[in-house]
């Protein structure tokens, strides 16, 4: 699933010094469990993201090991602090070695 | 006594098959991001006025949860098709190196059109669907290949038609050209089907609000269309719903796009006259 | 009713579906939650809260959220499903809450759980039966 897999995320575009913002994310992927089976009984190999990590000026906020039983689509939802403008950067960690990645800057209201 | 009879019949198949339990439409407001009011209840359309007072989207039949996943665009998954389809907007396809927006501008241009389908179109002597009219701009302004009517891709432009017609009143034509069609309509709508006989009446107008195993019977109002079930993670389209709904009967189905699919669509959007379009909804 | 052959068939099918589906439960479960504390006893209770329809419209999508003010991780598990492994949030420096909502999948009526490890090396944990539907006419 290296090709159709999109981000995206919603972060406030401007907060003040020491905020706490909400982010929220959703990334198009079809999270293949390796439980289903295709019409002939094949097991259908597993194929998911396995990681999700949000980042701000190069420290963590969040690192997700994502199992099979996250949901198609995977969606996320947490709180950041913002000590000063920057850049959050999102990344997911695909079976395949594939990595999505989205960033988003965030300027001092 | 023939009414009397069908109405047992439904209730015996519904107890068969659960509980006949009923459970009123949530009382709840759909404000989609935080911004536009939606009617998910309204009086009926004055031609249902013999059959119901009162038309529900299905949203009302809907749990908390998946109610609240269709007031956020972001958290509506259906958005990521609508985004999808935003991108083959603006793509030139075809012979003619036409895009959809070539022709129509930005999607916004299609705010309110959704909102009229199914419609006469004048030129051909037709009743249209959405569908119909997205695969004649692809044929004869595009020069490209025709989608497959409920195909992924035909199914995601239609979401992104209907995603900018969300709010506005579902107000289809009954009258004129296009009565005799829905004329037809209104008899399948009423036609018992398949092994189980049962007509889209039987659960949808008779029995609406009660369990069918574990699910909550809505009145089967489109205005949703196309929908984002959580059962297969996609968008769904209403001659795609249409077929399942035929099949859970255990009849042979008509074909998505046939005289006769098209002929219920109609029928059945205008029983929502008045309901806010919503799609892409979230349904179970 | 009349008491035919094919509605004795059918009320027959009825009761089976009223039933519903059994209650899940894996042993593989234990194991990650003895692999997640170190094999510490770890009682329901304590900093965490774990938020989760009763009732599941579809398995396949099903909304949570974990938070602990004190958590350092928090590992999430579906105990009923084939492997019982959900998701392990891990907060960092910048984390503003010790929080995260998710949308996860359940293979049938069963519990899930989530326990949190404290900065201070304890346990926490909290369970909540999900009861998943089997949809309509459609199934």
């Amino acid at each position: 699933m290296a090709s159709g897999a999109k981000p995206r995320v919603k972060v406030p575009k401007t907060a003040a010094a020491g905020d706490t913002i909400t982010i929220k994310t959703l990334i198009s992927h079809k999270m293949e469990s390796g439980q289903r089976k295709d019409k002939e009984g094949n097991a259908i190999p597993r194929s998911i993201i396995n990681r999700f990590t949000c980042d701000f000026n190069g420290e963590n906020v969040i690192d997700v090991a994502m199992e099979p039983a996250i949901s198609t689509n995977p969606f996320f939802e947490f709180e950041a602090l913002v000590p000063e403008a920057g850049e959050f950067k999102f990344t997911w960690y695909d079976d395949d070695g594939s990595v999505y990645e989205e960033s988003k800057t965030i300027a001092m209201a | 006594m023939t009414l009397l009879k069908n109405t047992l019949s439904a209730v015996a198949v519904l107890s068969i098959m659960g509980a006949a339990v009923s459970a009123e439409p949530a009382d709840d407001t759909l404000i989609l991001n935080e911004e536009t009011e939606m009617v998910t209840k309204t009086a009926a359309p004055s031609h249902l006025s013999d059959a119901l007072d009162e038309i529900y989207s299905g949203w009302l039949f809907r749990g908390t949860e998946t109610r609240a996943m269709q007031a956020d665009d972001f958290d509506n998954p259906g958005m990521i098709f609508v985004e999808q389809a935003e991108e083959v907007w603006n793509t030139p396809e075809g012979s003619e190196g036409k895009s959809c927006a070539s022709c129509h501008g930005a999607t916004d241009s299609m705010a309110g059109v959704r909102a009229v389908y199914p419609k006469w179109n004048e030129a051909t002597g037709e009743v249209r669907t959405l569908e119909m009219q997205v695969n004649d701009c692809r044929e004869n302004q595009m020069g490209a290949e025709k989608y497959g009517y409920t195909s992924g891709d035909m199914t995601n432009m239609v979401a992104l038609i209907s995603s900018v017609s969300r709010g506005l009143p579902i107000n289809v034509a009954i009258d004129g050209p296009v009565a005799e069609t829905w004329e037809k309509g209104k008899e399948l709508y009423y036609t018992r089907t398949g092994q189980l006989e049962l007509s889209c009446a039987n659960c949808h107008e008779d029995s609406y609000g009660m369990m069918i195993r574990a699910d909550h019977l809505s009145q089967g109002q489109i205005n949703g269309f196309p929908v984002y079930r959580l059962k297969n993670t996609k968008l769904n389209s209403v001659h795609a719903r249409f077929k399942g709904c035929v099949r859970d009967t255990r009849a042979e189905t008509y074909n998505p796009g046939s005289p006769e699919f098209v002929a219920l669509e109609l029928y059945v959007a205008s029983r929502g006259n008045g309901l806010s379009v919503e799609g892409p909804s979230i349904r179970n | 009713m009349e008491l035919t052959r094919r509605n004795a068939l059918l009320m027959g099918a009825g009761a089976l579906v009223v039933a519903g589906i059994p209650f899940r439960v894996s042993a593989a479960g234990e194991d990650a939650i003895a692999a997640f504390t170190g094999g510490a006893d770890v009682a329901d209770g304590g900093d965490i809260t774990l938020t989760a329809p009763e009732i599941a419209e579809n398995g396949n999508t099903v909304p949570i959220e974990v938070s602990s003010e004190g958590a350092a991780e928090i590992l999430v598990l579906a105990m009923g499903n084939p492997t019982p492994g959900v998701a392990n949030f891990k907060f960092g420096k910048l984390a503003a809450s010790r929080a995260a909502s998710t949308r996860i999948r359940l293979a049938g009526t069963q519990d899930v759980v989530a326990i949190a490890k404290m900065n201070d090396g304890t346990f926490a944990k909290a369970s909540s039966t999900v009861k998943v539907t089997i949809g309509g006419c459609g199934g």
